[in-house]
């Protein structure tokens, strides 16, 4: 027992624990949520034409869907199946959820990443630039960009950016049916540059504010006039002691972002056709096949925690006073 | 939006005649510059926005999955003209005096794109599917009066009914009701369909794609294409930029301003008729709209006309309750063809309510694009006699719900069209229908006149007995008809031949090749 209370007070245990009770957190919402929703995977997939179902039928297709046992059996069998690695089945195309998802992450993984490059190639930079002259011109100006681009809807601005770019140019590359990178790696990332941007612009803005922040507070700390004085040289000053450490603000950020992403993408994967996991949640919403969406939520939700986990180790890593608690 | 409609889609999947072509003839069919590449081969692209998942034709609802399945499966008959059933895979049947038995020829020599034959054998196994409750069956309700089906010999079926049912041959004609082979599982089947169809299942990638290439045994000729792609683009705006680069071909609209801004340059939009019917439900049932008199006051304080114009943006036109093309109702043959205001009065002041009264009305946005609009016309318009109307907006899945259900007083629908009349309103207007508590009104008037149209084969004799169901209908202001909208088929001008059918079915597309 004592035992057991010292490997939970190590912090790593305590996170992984924290990260299985939220995990079951987040399983049984989505399962209450799923089932508070009116209607079911039968109105869902018959429309009003379930009003002309027989009894029987209705029997057949409720023991079909599985949803003919009380809720809680339902809820435990459903888990037990994830647990020893069964994700379920989509009822109405036939496929396990398992490989819906094994098809669909990589592309949203890949949209995620190249959205996060994008970010932080506009955030940084921008922050660092709005941060050299603090409350001039450059600081406003980049500071006003950044809260357009923040305001700005990003399925606005998605579609307009298409738009324009098939009327004008002819071009638009999602339109040709998704390849993904390994299938043709040039087509692939044509199809990415669009949706990749714009969620970049939208993500650059926190990156920017961050970076921003950090780099006044840093500046201001005993230990950069310390270096200052001994003559250490501007840039050498810029990046390796205030930079670096203002980055580790950023990469908490950035990952929070990334599992922000994961669910996030959903919009520009429907306005670009990417086949992401965005969608496929989507898609089991409005067929209310429980088992996608559960499933599908876990394991966003895991990577969520995941990433989580790893931020703070990274962070563990980058900056030492983390390392004990 | 199919949440709402999935009979309007079933019916979509019927090789339904083409009430528009008469109307649109002078506009061809999209196709009109031929270029010079071969025809015949290429691959036509049509862009769908959502994935259809339904692979078995008996258990198929979803407008896109209709449209895959019919260029895979084919239907015992198919739509002539007028919607009327003629020959598919078998002659139009001989029926016995009595009505009770049909017997159907089928066409010699059709095989699956397995290669095995298509005989009667398949055609008794895909309907015993259909009876058994088990393989929960869309169409089991055109199988109600079906007693038996019998396979005499390969090439004859015959198949015996409980009652006279003069609408069961119309049934035959939509997809769900396609032939699938015999010695084919269905969990084969539902992997990888294997039909008759003008084109064989290739594969599937899921969220993105069905990719089907020509059959070239198909028993009605060469189709045009040598390869058909079903290409998932969710986004409708995407789907215009699509059309407009070339990447897709064909795809079908039902909001007349995506069609406006999609027709440019080399591509063409042709609106097509549609038998389905946007409609004001009310539910005669409730209290509030128990008397006649409360009923015809909203019929006639509503104008159907101002209501195309500012909802579906003119798309539409006027439409009494009947929409099948050889039984259609006339628009203006109700207490009030037109609005009337003091006409609306002097009801309300009938009904002991001169002041009007409040009225709650379900709608839902999720369900199709002018739903909320066409809810807040009628609030105007009805506010103006003082009739006060609350507006429920509710999502999707609530509003079927409560709409099976019959919880509400007054819904705006989109309802399915059918060729048959028996087969639109049967459901909703006769005392023992699966949607009459839905329709919340049926009088022994209308169950009497009901029972005798659909044991009358005799189509002059018919027509007469639907004007009469017509009549009631509208006389009682069971419902207020409001319009039938317009599709919008659009396609490339490199596509030839492509053929505008009533719905927007895509049964046609296999005569359709690309240039």
């Amino acid at each position: 027992m004592t035992s057991l209370r010292t490997a939970f007070s190590h912090p790593l245990p305590r996170r992984v624990g924290e990260a299985a009770i939220t995990l079951l957190g987040v399983s049984l919402l989505t399962f209450v949520v799923l089932r508070v929703v009116p209607g079911d995977q039968i109105t869902a997939a018959y429309g009003i034409a379930a009003g002309e179902l027989s009894p029987e039928q209705i029997r057949s297709l409720q023991a079909y869907y599985g949803i003919d046992q009380p809720l809680p059996v339902q809820y435990l069998g459903w888990l037990g199946g994830v647990l020893t690695g069964n994700l379920g089945i989509s009822a109405n195309s036939g496929l396990t959820v398992a490989a819906l998802t094994a098809q669909a992450l990589p592309n949203t993984i890949e949209l995620a990443v190249l959205a996060i490059v994008v970010g932080l190639l506009l955030g940084v930079p921008g922050g660092m630039l709005a941060a050299s002259r603090p409350g001039r011109a450059r600081d406003g100006a980049t500071q006003l960009g950044s809260l357009v681009a923040l305001s700005v809807p990003s399925f606005l601005l998605a579609t307009a950016v298409a738009t324009f770019l098939a009327n004008q140019l002819g071009w638009y590359p999602n339109g040709e049916g998704y390849r993904t990178l390994l299938e043709d790696p040039w087509l692939n990332l044509q199809q990415m540059l669009l949706p990749a941007t714009v969620l970049g612009i939208s993500i650059a803005s926190p990156v920017l504010q961050t970076t921003r922040a950090a780099i006044l507070g840093i500046r201001a700390e005993d230990y950069v006039r310390t270096a200052r004085a001994k003559g250490v040289p501007p840039r050498r000053l810029q990046v390796r002691h205030i930079l670096r450490n203002a980055l580790i603000p950023v990469v908490t950020m950035t990952g929070l972002q990334f599992g922000f992403l994961l669910s996030g993408a959903l919009v520009a994967e429907q306005i670009f056709a990417i086949p992401g996991i965005g969608r496929q949640v989507l898609l089991g919403l409005n067929q209310q096949e429980y088992a996608v969406v559960q499933s599908t939520v876990l394991v966003i939700a895991a990577i969520f925690v995941l990433v989580n986990l790893l931020t703070d180790l990274v962070y563990r890593l980058v900056d030492p006073r983390v390392r004990v608690r | 939006m199919n949440l709402h409609r999935p009979r309007q889609t079933v019916r979509a999947a019927g090789p339904l005649a083409v009430a528009a072509a008469l109307a649109l003839a002078g506009c061809g069919a999209g196709a009109t510059t031929p270029d010079s590449a071969t025809p015949g081969e290429g691959t036509i692209v049509v862009g769908i926005t959502a994935d259809p998942t339904q692979t078995l034709p008996w258990t198929v609802t979803s407008k896109q999955a209709i449209q895959v399945l019919s260029q895979v499966y084919s239907t015992l008959l198919d739509t002539g003209e007028n919607a009327e059933p003629v020959a598919g895979l078998a002659e139009l049947p001989t029926v016995s005096e009595d009505g009770l038995t049909y017997t159907f020829t089928l066409t010699d020599g059709v095989t699956f794109t397995d290669g095995s034959a298509l005989d009667s054998k398949d055609v008794k196994h895909t309907f015993d599917l259909i009876l058994d409750p088990d393989s929960k069956a869309t169409s089991a309700s055109y199988f109600g009066s079906v007693e038996s089906v019998e396979a005499p010999d390969p090439q004859t079926v015959v198949v015996t009914l409980e009652q006279p049912d003069a609408s069961f041959p119309s049934g035959l004609t939509g997809v769900n009701t396609a032939i699938v082979p015999a010695d084919v599982d269905p969990s084969t089947l539902e992997k990888t369909p294997v039909g008759s169809g003008p084109y064989a299942w290739e594969k599937r990638t899921p969220n993105q794609s069905i990719t089907l290439s020509r059959n070239d045994s198909y028993f009605k000729g060469k189709p045009g294409a040598a390869e058909l792609e079903f290409r998932v683009i969710p986004d409708e705006q995407a789907m215009v930029s699509a059309l407009r680069t070339g990447s897709i071909d064909v795809t079908v609209f039902d909001n007349p301003i995506t069609a406006r801004t999609a027709a440019t340059g080399d591509v063409e939009s042709t609106p097509v008729d549609s038998l389905s019917y946007h409609v004001l439900q009310l539910r005669a049932a409730s209290p509030v709209l128990e008397d006649v008199n409360s009923r015809l006051a909203i019929q006639c304080a509503i104008s159907r006309q101002e209501i195309i114009d500012s909802a579906a943006l003119g798309a539409g036109a006027v439409t009494g309750p009947i929409t099948s093309p050889e039984y259609r109702s006339d628009p203006a043959a109700q207490p009030c063809p037109e609005q009337d205001f003091a006409k609306a009065k002097e009801y309300l002041a009938k009904a002991g309510t001169p002041d009007g009264f409040t009225l709650k009305l379900m709608t839902s946005q999720g369900l199709y694009s002018t739903a909320v609009d066409e809810a807040q016309a009628i609030q105007a318009q009805l506010a103006e006699v003082g009739i006060e109307v609350e507006v429920q907006s509710l999502d999707s899945s609530a509003y079927v719900d409560r709409w099976l259900a019959g919880d509400f007083d007054a819904a705006i629908a989109l309802n399915g069209g059918s060729a048959d009349p028996n087969t639109m309103y049967a459901r909703y207007f006769t005392s023992g229908g699966s949607f009459n508590k839905v329709a919340g009104y049926s009088s022994d008037t209308l169950d009497t006149l009901f029972a005798e149209g659909v044991a009358t084969t005799d189509a002059a004799e018919r027509a007469t007995v639907y004007q009469q169901i017509s009549a009631e209908l509208v006389d009682n202001a069971a419902w207020v008809w409001l319009f039938t909208p317009k599709l919008f088929l659009v396609a490339d001008s490199a596509v030839q031949d492509l053929e505008p059918r009533t719905d927007a079915s895509l049964t046609g597309l296999w005569k359709a090749s690309i240039g």
